[in-house]
């Protein structure tokens, strides 16, 4: 039905489109340590080593683990796996708060204990009104 | 079948088209903008700065929904050597490449006050930068060459090697950890956001379509006025 030339350029670019797909599927897949934004305390704990780069360490900040002491804002983070206790001074966005999402970036001084330079709230991603909310917390 | 692909049949729908579809995206866009920044609640964490999500997630979706029609046309274009289909990709583009801008403007503008910073070089930041790279690319290709067949060929690869991001820009959520919550609103699985804010954004996906279908117009328009100044009969 279709002219040769037609077929011919129809699986170029099939062939094109499957060698792109499978070329960057293995770019991304080798520098997966690279593109994620942050770790989580678990991989923290697998480290083999603390280096002094600075790193983003994210998950939950932990109910009832935020302390002041002298003007340095402690918590913990953790994933319901691990934790690790995080040190910081200065201001935090609105969102920081208990049992949410949080991203802190600095250096860690050993495998338990991170010294933040920057605190980012993370948002997840439900969305509702103040009395539904409300209403869920209640059941 | 094919004489409806004349130029002249073709301009005599698109020419009326804009005024019809400029009425419904004002009517559309009224009922949107007073949903999204009136009648529908704050939310319970973000407060006020949810109504940002009604401009941010529909321009994101009709993005990604334009360049990748972009691609299936460049595709279907060069395969078949239809000249159409690469006009009608050039008059996509632009609306396209100026719903990337709102999204990651309107995005930084959200970030600022819930993330605590305007800009995180996170996987699915990264990718739709990129994308609008591309659009940028594509953009200007059709700017810099004059000769027709290079410019069908480059057009097609650049859309070729930009679709690759699509599903990196979609799946990047997921895939890896990022700053970026995932998405909201699955096909298969009840919708994380409540009921009453997802009328406000559906209101508002509907009212960019017609924006875009709007400029989408006016472009085609230009290009077949083109055509017919050069005296072509035909596409």
């Amino acid at each position: 039905m279709y002219g040769r030339k037609v077929k011919l350029r129809f699986f170029f670019i099939i062939l094109v489109l499957i060698t792109l797909i499978l070329s960057v599927f293995l770019v991304l897949k080798s520098l997966e340590e690279n593109v994620v934004y942050f770790k989580s305390p678990s991989d923290i704990k697998t480290l083999s080593e603390t280096n002094k780069n600075k790193i983003r360490v994210g998950g939950m900040v932990k109910k009832n683990s935020i302390s002041i002491k002298e003007k340095k804002l402690n918590f913990i983070i953790t994933d319901f796996e691990n934790e690790i206790n995080v040190s910081y001074s200065g201001a935090v966005p609105n969102l920081f708060s208990e049992g949410k999402g949080v991203v802190a970036e600095g250096y860690l001084k050993d495998k338990s204990f991170f010294l933040a330079t920057k605190i980012l709230a993370k948002h997840d991603e439900n969305y509702m009104p103040p009395e539904v909310k409300a209403a869920l917390e209640e059941k | 079948m094919f004489k409806l692909l004349e130029p002249n049949k073709i301009f005599s729908v698109t020419s009326k088209a804009p005024k019809y579809v400029l009425f419904l995206f004002i009517v559309v866009l009224s009922v949107g903008l007073t949903e999204a920044l009136i009648l529908s609640p704050e939310d319970y964490k973000q407060s006020h700065a949810v109504r940002i999500m009604y401009v941010h997630v529909p321009a994101a979706w009709i993005t990604l929904g334009i360049f990748s029609s972009i691609t299936f046309l460049s595709i279907l274009g060069y395969i078949f050597k239809i000249k159409n289909f690469f006009l009608i990709a050039k008059s996509l583009a632009p609306s396209g490449f100026v719903f990337n801008i709102i999204a990651l403007v309107t995005g930084s503008i959200w970030g600022k006050p819930t993330w605590g910073t305007w800009w995180a070089w996170d996987a699915r930041i990264t990718s739709m930068l990129i994308l609008a790279l591309f659009y940028l690319m594509y953009l200007l290709a059709w700017r810099i060459y004059e000769n027709k067949e290079q410019l069908y060929k480059i057009t097609s690869i650049i859309t070729i090697l930009g679709i690759i991001n699509i599903p990196i820009i979609k799946y990047s959520v997921d895939w890896w950890n990022t700053l970026h919550q995932p998405a909201s609103i699955n096909i298969l699985s009840k919708s994380s956001i409540h009921s009453s804010m997802l009328f406000p954004l559906f209101i508002m996906t509907a009212a960019f379509a017609l924006f875009s279908l709007l400029i989408f117009l006016m472009k085609y328009n230009t290009e077949l006025i083109k055509i017919k100044n050069k005296g072509l009969d035909r596409l």
